[in-house]
């Protein structure tokens, strides 16, 4: 049974150019997927076709129920007038008419859930005066409170504070084994090795499977191209020149 | 200043408008459109003049005005080759040297100014039960569209997903706007009524980080600009218009300054 999968998928922001071609895959209830790709290599697109939000799209996408989407912190807005707690409640507005006030178990939903990501003392506190880390875990917050079957993670571990990383890495845990199926756009080969599957992009599609098959040399080599730096032996894998930066 | 009824519906017509455009210019100053509101306001004058010209409410050209002004704007913006801002910029002078154009022609009544600068102390009463329908209109909207509205300012990239795409919800605001734009265009005309809109907002949103306290403070830092500004103007004998235009702005720079400090 696929909780989230596609087949043939291809696309692109504009008409004539793909940005993402010959995606195949499919990930049953309770799996996390890695999505790997050097930069402009077509994670980003691949969750805006997940999502349906990609305007020029071919092939087939299959999902179990919404998906609820959590993009790179940065992306929000830092002086929004919001406090942590009402970013988590947004969540719910989905499911609120807009006539109605929030119901109480929504507000207890989206008090539960900063508590799940170690914040419930930051509630009150406004969004863009957390730190990079405190931030990302408030949008997993939110993406708790829709409480989808799905959820599509756009980097959720760059550029986030160690504490914050252990926090997203142990919930991501919790989340599989309710059964819940995580697709996570990540930079980090390591990071890839400890979950489910793997699913390698540059443009098209490179490999699929779980990290043992998927993640040889010869992909990360057809994967991140001039980015890659092998290291080692066992194919330990380091991508450099993200953003100028090795890491 | 109460006993005189002009002065006291003039106070009624910048309370009625300060209700609508106070929070609606927090949610133009979110979504980072005070461009936009600027540019309908400014653009609509061929409609305003062409109204005064014929002889027709000014509400009616003020409609007119805002659809035209709104469609060449739209059109300007998508000009790839000078830019969307460039584009609008030009659309926008064009529109404005037209309106001027026409109510400067030799047989126009010299009614300019009012169309600029309003017209508070001209106000009817019939005047200002359509003002209060336009902006009991723009209050509602705000209220139904407040949750989509924080999410398609706050998150663009996840606003779909949870169920606020900002294709639906970025328009409803920019008619909510035009809608607004009509309605103060009568009484504080063209040039001014962007003041009220964007001044207290700015005002509310820099003494406060609540979404909800910034909306119900910009209302209140608007009524307080129309009450100030009718007062300046009835006992300093100056324009009404720009009495509440300055008024307005005040706050604004204070809430500014102490941000700063």
């Amino acid at each position: 049974m696929s909780a989230v999968g596609a087949e043939g998928l291809a696309g692109g922001y504009r008409a004539g150019t793909d940005a993402l071609w010959d995606v195949s895959f499919s990930a049953g209830p309770g799996e996390v997927v890695a999505v790997l790709a050097p930069n402009g290599g077509g994670k980003s697109t691949l969750l805006r076709a997940l999502l349906g939000e990609l305007p020029y799209r071919r092939g087939t996408v299959e999902l179990a129920g919404a998906a609820a989407y959590v993009p790179q912190t940065e992306r929000a807005r830092l002086d929004f007038p919001l406090g942590a707690l009402d970013v988590a409640l947004m969540g719910a507005y989905a499911r609120t008419p807009w006539y109605r006030r929030l119901a109480r178990a929504d507000r207890a939903a989206a008090a539960a859930a900063l508590e799940r990501v170690g914040l419930a003392e930051r509630a009150g506190e406004r969004f863009g005066a957390l730190s990079g880390g405190q931030r990302q875990r408030v949008l997993i917050a939110r993406a708790l409170v829709q409480d989808a079957p799905v959820l599509l993670l756009d980097e959720p571990l760059s550029g986030v504070d160690a504490a914050s990383a252990e926090s997203i890495e142990a919930l991501f845990g919790e989340l599989r084994a309710e059964g819940r199926t995580l697709l996570v756009a990540t930079h980090d080969v390591c990071q890839a090795r400890a979950w489910d599957q793997v699913l390698c992009l540059n443009g098209g599609q490179v490999a699929y499977g779980p990290p043992a098959q998927a993640l040889s040399s010869e992909v990360l080599q057809r994967t991140y191209g001039a980015e890659l730096v092998l290291l080692g032996e066992g194919g330990a894998a380091v991508s450099v020149s993200h953003h100028g930066h090795a890491h | 200043m109460l006993g005189d009824p002009i002065a006291r519906r003039a106070l009624a017509e910048v309370l009625i408008l300060a209700v609508a455009c106070g929070p609606l210019g927090v949610w133009v100053l979110l979504h980072r459109q005070s461009y936009a509101a600027e540019s309908l306001s400014h653009g609509m004058l061929p409609g305003l003049v062409i109204a005064a010209l014929a002889g027709l409410p000014l509400i009616l050209g003020a409609g007119a005005g805002v659809l035209v002004a709104a469609a060449v704007i739209a059109l300007a913006g998508r000009d790839e080759r000078v830019g969307s801002d460039a584009g609008v910029a030009v659309a926008v002078s064009f529109l404005f040297g037209l309106g001027a154009v026409l109510a400067l022609a030799p047989q126009a009544p010299p009614r300019l100014s009012e169309l600029l600068f309003g017209d508070l102390l001209g106000v009817s009463a019939g005047d200002l039960a359509v003002a209060a329908g336009l902006a009991g209109a723009v209050v509602v909207a705000l209220v139904a569209a407040h949750r989509p509205l924080s999410i398609a300012a706050f998150d663009r990239p996840a606003a779909a997903s949870l169920g606020a795409s900002p294709a639906r919800w970025e328009p409803v605001l920019l008619v909510v706007l035009g809608i607004t734009t009509v309605a103060a265009a009568p009484g504080l005309g063209n040039l001014l009524l962007v003041a009220l809109v964007l001044a207290p907002a700015a005002a509310a949103l820099a003494v406060t980080r609540r979404l909800g306290r910034a909306l119900a403070l910009a209302a209140g830092f608007a009524a307080l600009a129309g009450v100030g500004g009718i007062a300046l103007s009835y006992y300093g004998g100056v324009a009404a218009g720009g009495s509440v235009a300055l008024c307005a702005v005040l706050p604004a720079l204070g809430g500014l300054a102490l941000r700063r400090g």
